[in-house]
């Protein structure tokens, strides 16, 4: 045994520098953009493709953009790329639609309050959420109808025709997931429920509406709605496009409902009837509470498809933000080349900061739901 | 415990009075429910029959037959001016129709496209699928339709400086014109030919199943399949000297003679509606293939399996369990947002029917029409997915 020599280290070895094939960045760039043949190819491709684009975009949105001008002659020049100047004469236009400029205040603290109950409504760690759903769901519409439309406190009346842009894009948005959440949960409810008449007449509202394009519904809203209303009564324009809008996405929140409810495990509707809760206890204290939590993401994805199909309005002649926007391009004093172009551009952009922001805070909630589950 | 309790007084304590009863509540409710229903449906009809009187006017459809006195852009089926108003929104249902299975075409090819781009293991291939998608998707689609219709009228040149693809196609904002197929007689006998070669080709696939679930011999039977399908009415057509010629396009003064033009109004909606509507499938896709377990395809590489055939034995056929149903409810959003062709004029269903509603004020009948239609579509692709889940379901034993 002992012919064996003995080693036995007595310090580490030097620490050799990693592979430079793996590590470092050439290594990290070759992996991540040519890994092989056909996949470099499809980098250098779509790599100028996003080149090409980027650079035509910010090429005519900022390079060869007009910024400053009083009409249309500035943009009408030729090589003139975004005419922004349209956009700032425009843009309070947009925001308030026609409201009356001493009155825009109202409309300002309507906005304020939104965001004030809304917010922290989202933010899963603010406390009173009861109180705050209340005030949300019930007290902020009943103070923004009579702020918008006036007519109390010495307020002076505006009709719905002088409002527009914006308002009324939030205004229909709002009041919609408002009426549709709580009638959503109703036909979800009535959808399960045992009684034959009231999961028939669930479903048939339920089926009929999804089945049937948000265009028809608001024709049918604005040429049918007359016809049903005891003759003299006259329904507002834009009150109809709301009826439309609201049934319309009270038959998809109530899909979204049924999901979370069919998620709770049965167990827990046993145990509280066991517990000898009534229906509506079961529903509202043991039930409820958990689905309406598991299909948050699926409400605000629901609002995110409200917020932007209520631009479909524009069809029926409402001057929600698109059709606002739109108006401005036919305007002598701006039509160029260019206007309808920077409106569209500044459109999307409009839409597309809100519907981003929303589906962020849905994945955000949905992260925060799943790593309750997850050790 | 048991002692504690005296047995005999629960049940009469918990039976106090019939109203409590849920049985009667049951009852009580879904009465007072219907009751309400009638008389709200009551109500309406009294009142819609009140004010019809009042505008003198009827409910009926016999209009459908009356004359419609209005021309349309393009339609799919012989239409003019005097035409009924049936014909009218019966070419309103084929250009819906053309529109959508484009555009699911379409749809579905780019929406695939980019669902497994989004899985790639290069950076710049996931992170451009997922900049079009998170772009795409968050811009109402009506803004896209107005953005493409712009785009693709506004700069496009007038018919006489219309771009001329090698004299057979040209492009100019009356639309893209290209040759259209004259069919002379006997083409009939390629039409058969065709409707032959598609039930050989059927066979042959079912043969080759059976032959190789028997015996393990395979057979090419795709390629062989899609050839006989192309070349049996090749085949119609050379027996019967060619009856095939086309029309040509020619400018003759300020616009187009001939051929058959795609308008403006169709490629904007197109457009739009399948970029959009990838969007979504793209979605459905990458989720579909992320269902599939890892472990199936390393089983799949253990059994020697090439990446190509795992794929395409293994990996798609389970992803394809997932991705059928939402993929037909994007196909069914995608037809009912063809709708939305009224806002730019291109003559859909609803667009007609606006149309014969302002000239004939017969709003409930078209509405009533709109409804059994679409809500037809979506009937029909619910009871395919049911049918397609039954047969996709996992058989256990």
């Amino acid at each position: 045994m002992d012919q064996v020599p003995l080693f036995v280290r007595t310090q580490d070895a030097e620490t050799l520098a990693p592979p430079p094939n793996e590590f470092g960045f050439w290594a990290l760039t070759r992996r991540r953009f040519f890994p092989s043949i056909v996949s470099s190819i499809f980098t250098i491709l779509l790599g100028a493709l996003l080149v090409l684009v980027v650079w035509t975009i910010l090429r005519w949105a900022i390079i060869d953009a007009v910024w400053t001008g009083e009409n249309r002659e500035v943009c009408a020049a030729p090589g003139a790329g975004a005419c922004w100047p349209f956009v700032q004469a425009r843009f309070m236009q947009w925001i308030y639609g026609f409201y009356p400029i001493d009155q825009r205040w109202r409309v300002n603290i309507v906005y304020l309050l939104g965001a004030a109950t809304l917010l922290p409504l989202l933010i899963p760690s603010a406390p009173y959420k009861v109180w705050n759903a209340v005030a949300f769901f019930i007290v902020y519409p009943v103070i923004t109808y009579f702020l918008l439309i006036g007519g109390v406190f010495g307020l002076v009346v505006v009709e719905t025709p002088q409002w527009g842009g914006l308002l009324v894009t939030l205004v229909l948005s709002v009041t919609g997931i408002v009426f549709s959440l709580p009638a959503g949960i109703l036909l979800a409810l009535g959808r399960q429920s045992k009684m034959p008449v009231v999961r028939w007449l669930s479903i048939a509202f339920i089926e009929t509406v999804r089945g049937v394009p948000l265009i028809t519904v608001l024709f049918m809203a604005s040429v049918m709605f007359p016809l049903f209303m005891p003759p003299g009564v006259n329904f507002d324009k834009l009150l109809k496009a709301l009826v439309g809008v609201a049934l319309f996405s009270a038959a998809y929140m109530a899909e979204e409902v049924r999901g979370g409810l069919q998620a709770v495990p049965k167990g827990q509707y046993e145990a509280a009837q066991s517990l000898g809760l009534s229906y509506w206890r079961v529903m509202g204290l043991v039930v409820m509470p958990q689905a309406l939590r598991i299909v948050i993401p699926g409400i605000v994805n629901n609002f995110i498809g409200l917020f932007k199909d209520t631009s479909l309005v524009t069809v029926i002649g409402i001057f929600d933000l698109l059709n606002m926007v739109q108006a401005g391009f036919n305007d002598a004093v701006w039509a160029s080349p260019q206007t309808g172009n920077t409106g569209y551009f500044s459109l999307a952009l409009i839409y597309w900061a809100f519907c981003f922001a929303m589906s962020r805070y849905a994945i955000y909630v949905e992260r925060r739901l799943d790593s309750g589950k997850k050790r | 415990m048991s002692q504690s309790q005296p047995k005999s007084e629960l049940p009469e304590a918990s039976r106090a009075s019939w109203i409590h009863s849920p049985r009667f509540r049951g009852f009580a409710a879904q009465a007072l429910a219907l009751l309400v229903i009638f008389w709200i449906g009551y109500e309406i009809v009294g009142n819609t029959q009140a004010n019809l009187s009042r505008l003198n006017k009827t409910f009926g459809f016999d209009f459908l037959t009356r004359s419609a006195g209005f021309d349309v852009i393009t339609s799919l089926i012989p239409y003019s001016s005097s035409s009924s108003y049936g014909t009218a929104l019966w070419v309103g249902f084929w250009n819906t129709l053309l529109v959508a299975a484009l555009g699911i075409v379409f749809a579905t090819l780019l929406g695939f496209i980019i669902g497994t781009m989004r899985l790639s293991k290069n950076w710049l291939v996931s992170s451009v699928a997922t900049l079009y998608i998170e772009t795409v998707r968050n811009i109402p689609l009506l803004l896209q339709i107005f953005i493409w219709y712009a785009l693709v009228l506004k700069p496009l040149p007038g018919p006489r400086g219309a771009l001329n693809v090698f004299n057979l196609m040209f492009i100019s904002n009356r639309g893209v014109i290209m040759p259209m197929p004259v069919f002379a007689n006997g083409a009939g006998v390629a039409l058969a030919f065709l409707g032959v070669g598609i039930l050989a080709a059927a066979g042959l696939i079912y043969w080759a199943r059976r032959r190789q679930e028997r015996t393990g011999q395979q057979f090419p039977a795709w390629p062989a399949s899609i050839a006989i399908v192309i070349l049996a009415p090749v085949l119609g057509l050379l027996l019967e000297g060619w009856p095939l010629s086309f029309d040509y396009p020619q400018l003759a003064g300020f616009n187009f003679k001939g051929g058959m033009t795609l308008i403006p109004e169709l490629l904007a909606l197109l457009a739009a509606l399948s970029i959009y509507t990838a969007s979504f499938i793209a979605e459905v896709v990458r989720a579909g293939i992320l269902a599939v377990s890892k472990g199936q395809s390393e089983a799949a590489n253990a059994l020697g399996l090439s990446h190509g055939l795992t794929l395409r034995l293994v990996v798609i056929p389970q992803a394809m369990r997932v991705i059928i149903p939402p993929l037909a409810s994007q196909y069914l959003n995608l037809t009912k947002n063809s709708s939305l062709a009224v806002a730019i004029g291109y003559p859909d269903l609803v667009a007609m029917g606006g149309t014969v509603i302002n000239q004939s004020g017969k709003a409930i009948e078209v509405v009533l029409i709109w409804m059994v239609v679409y809500l037809g579509l979506s009937l029909l692709t619910s009871g395919f997915m049911n049918w397609f889940n039954f047969r996709m379901r996992l058989v256990e034993r």
